[in-house]
């Protein structure tokens, strides 16, 4: 399998004024293309720095960071938020749907930064919707969906673009039990279609459910072996 | 994402927020009307202006005895003119650019019918006077040549005088008298209305002949009060002015330096009351203006506590894939039509106050079709100057910044 994304001696430091903060001290991952990896670690150990610069939403300070291909480390605030576009999926612990848009508007959201027409971002966000099981629910409102489907509909956002990647930032934070079972479910459903899954996390159980486990740990990574094994929810 | 795509999130979002859209909108508004009224205001009072004095007549000159720089003062009770020099003006080879010529005797004097009196002024003159002054009868005829060389007894009643002798009877063919004499009043004049520098419907017109030898003192019957000069059109005012000093210095005898007589213009009056207006609108409009920055301040405070309300909507938008280019679009654009909507409901306040203020104040405010597209241009682009710095802050906002979940 060839690599999907690729770091490698990626810091990140923040200037603070007066001292300087090294919230990643060089960081090597390699994701190949169709994997779900978990990364796992506990508040403060530069987890969300990580995500950040996975996501294209920062730079990293030294290193390199290729995604799909192309090298993302040096580029301008406007190439980046292409490449979020084309090539990056987000699900977010907090779902961040704009309450104002149904549904539907919602998931068409990217597309429209993408350029697409109205009828084929009408087909295709509707395509997506049906994809996570809330085909019957694309006009409402997001206070009108229960948290999990609120997620679905945010999931359904993150594939309507058809991205190389699906970064899910503690997807299941904000869920209870059965709404996160269902969103775990949705996730295997997809990585079974192909799909490269980057999932960060604190909670072991929620890591447990991807196929690669790496653990972070003071801006520092270490590749932790999954406990059951490859492929025991294939 | 294209621009129509922009402009229906721009207004999603505006009527997401009503209330306060119209309120942001208010100063504008309330600057862009009052902008309106008081140039409508200052436009209507310019034509009246203008109206009234086109109505005394704009290509009228007055001569008057003695000099208005003080020069020479004539011996009081007598003047410099004299009906010689009104028809040395009525020569068209002294004066080409002359169309016609009224020298006027006046004198105050109490007019009476029966019991009824009414104090007036006389306006001894010749056959010209209507032509010269633009003035037409409602009644009854103006008096003849040969009335005029046969100093007869008749008289030509400004409106003013008829109504408070006659009311509602008819005049022609009545007596009136002046100064224990009888006259026949053979017509009456049409009303032209009274203005802030003369009422010329309250006089009596008469034969300059008869008040020279009927009305006024002997030692006073050679002066004119004054000579009123119609030039062939507007633009011949100053060519006769020169044609009417040159003959009048070289009939008397004087040079420039003692002129004894001074010429009026309206023309000059109306240059003046114009300019006057012009910076006295300007004025009021600028103070006014002022109420439009005022607001546009407001439309930038709205715009910048929106973008800090809207953080986390603007970071996942850049997750989403918006680049900074179009964030800022997307909120110039909404301020821009803040302003424009602003704009526009102030010009329909404005269209509405002048609608009101016209005959309120019995006075033309003019709302035009330019002032009104220039209102709707200047609250768009105050709108999108306004909205220039928070678009900046919402585009440049880092979006790890827009998206931590702490807000």
């Amino acid at each position: 399998m060839t690599a999907l994304l690729r770091m490698s001696g990626v810091r990140k430091t923040y200037d603070t004024g007066a001292i300087q903060v090294e919230a990643l001290r060089g960081i090597d991952l390699d994701v190949a293309e169709g994997d779900f990896v978990a990364i796992m670690g506990p508040s403060g150990s530069g987890k969300s720095t990580l995500m950040h610069i996975l996501g294209c939403l920062d730079v990293p300070s030294a290193g390199t960071y290729e995604l799909d291909g192309v090298d993302v480390s040096q580029m301008t605030e406007t190439d980046l938020a292409e490449v979020r576009n084309r090539r990056i999926g987000f699900v977010f612990q907090q779902f961040n749907l704009l309450p104002s848009m149904t549904a539907l508007r919602n998931v068409e959201l990217p597309l429209v930064y993408a350029g697409v027409g109205k009828a084929e971002r009408h087909e295709r966000a509707l395509d997506a919707l049906g994809r996570v099981g809330l085909a019957e629910r694309v006009h409402h409102r997001p206070g009108e969906l229960s948290g999990g489907q609120q997620q679905r509909v945010s999931v359904a956002r993150a594939l309507v673009t058809d991205p190389a990647l699906l970064l899910a930032d503690e997807p299941t934070g904000n869920l209870d039990s059965v709404s996160t079972r269902d969103v775990l479910d949705l996730f295997h459903s997809l990585h079974d279609a192909g799909r490269t899954i980057v999932l960060i996390t604190h909670e072991a159980e929620v890591a447990e459910e991807a196929h690669r486990v790496v653990r972070i740990t003071d801006g520092l990574l270490s590749e932790g072996a999954h406990p059951e094994g490859a492929g025991a929810h294939a | 994402m294209s621009w129509s795509e922009t402009f229906r999130t721009a207004i999603e979002a505006l009527l997401g927020r009503r209330m306060r859209s119209l309120l942001t909108m208010l100063g504008i508004l309330i600057g862009i009307a009052a902008v309106m009224l008081t140039v409508g205001l200052g436009e209507g009072a310019r034509h009246q202006i203008t109206a009234e004095i086109n109505k005394l007549g704009s290509n009228l000159l007055i001569v008057m005895p003695g000099s208005l720089s003080g020069g020479s003062a004539a011996a009081p009770g007598a003047s410099s003119l004299t009906l010689a020099d009104a028809a040395l003006l009525s020569d068209p080879a002294v004066a080409p650019d002359v169309a016609g010529v009224a020298p006027v005797m006046g004198t105050r004097v109490s007019v009476q019918r029966g019991t009824e009196s009414w104090s007036s002024t006389t306006t001894g003159t010749t056959v010209d006077w209507t032509d010269v002054r633009g003035r037409a009868l409602v009644d009854g005829r103006f008096f003849t040549e040969v009335e005029q060389a046969s100093a007869a007894q008749v008289a030509v009643l400004g409106p003013t005088v008829a109504g408070h002798l006659f009311e509602d009877s008819p005049a022609v063919g009545q007596e009136i008298v002046m100064s224990g004499q009888t006259f026949l009043v053979v017509g009456v004049l049409e009303s032209v209305g009274a203005n802030a520098m003369s009422n010329d419907d309250d006089l009596v017109v008469l034969p300059i002949t008869t008040v020279a030898q009927r009305l006024v003192p002997p030692a006073m019957a050679g002066g004119l009060q004054s000579i009123y000069v119609a030039a062939r059109d507007d633009a011949s005012i100053s060519s006769a002015h020169q044609q009417i000093t040159r003959a009048l210095t070289v009939n008397h005898g004087t040079t420039s330096a003692d002129q004894d007589f001074s010429i009026m213009t309206f023309q000059a009056l109306l240059t003046a009351m114009d300019t006057m207006t012009g910076v006295l609108t300007t004025l009021l409009a600028g103070l006014a203006g002022i109420s439009l920055v005022v607001g546009g301040i407001g439309v930038m405070n709205i715009m910048l506590v929106s973008v800090t309300e809207r953080v986390r909507e603007i970071g996942l938008r850049k997750a989403l894939g918006a680049t900074p280019a179009l964030i800022r679009r997307q909120f110039l654009v909404e301020a821009g039509i803040l302003g424009l909507l602003g704009g526009a409901l102030g010009v329909l306040l404005g269209i509405t106050g002048a609608l009101i203020l016209t005959p309120l104040l019995d006075l033309q405010v003019t709302v035009s079709l330019p002032a009104t597209a220039l209102a709707l241009a200047v609250s768009l682009g105050i709108g999108i100057i306004a909205g220039t710095y928070p678009a900046s802050r919402a585009a440049n906002l880092p979006p790890i910044d827009a998206l931590r979940s702490d807000r």
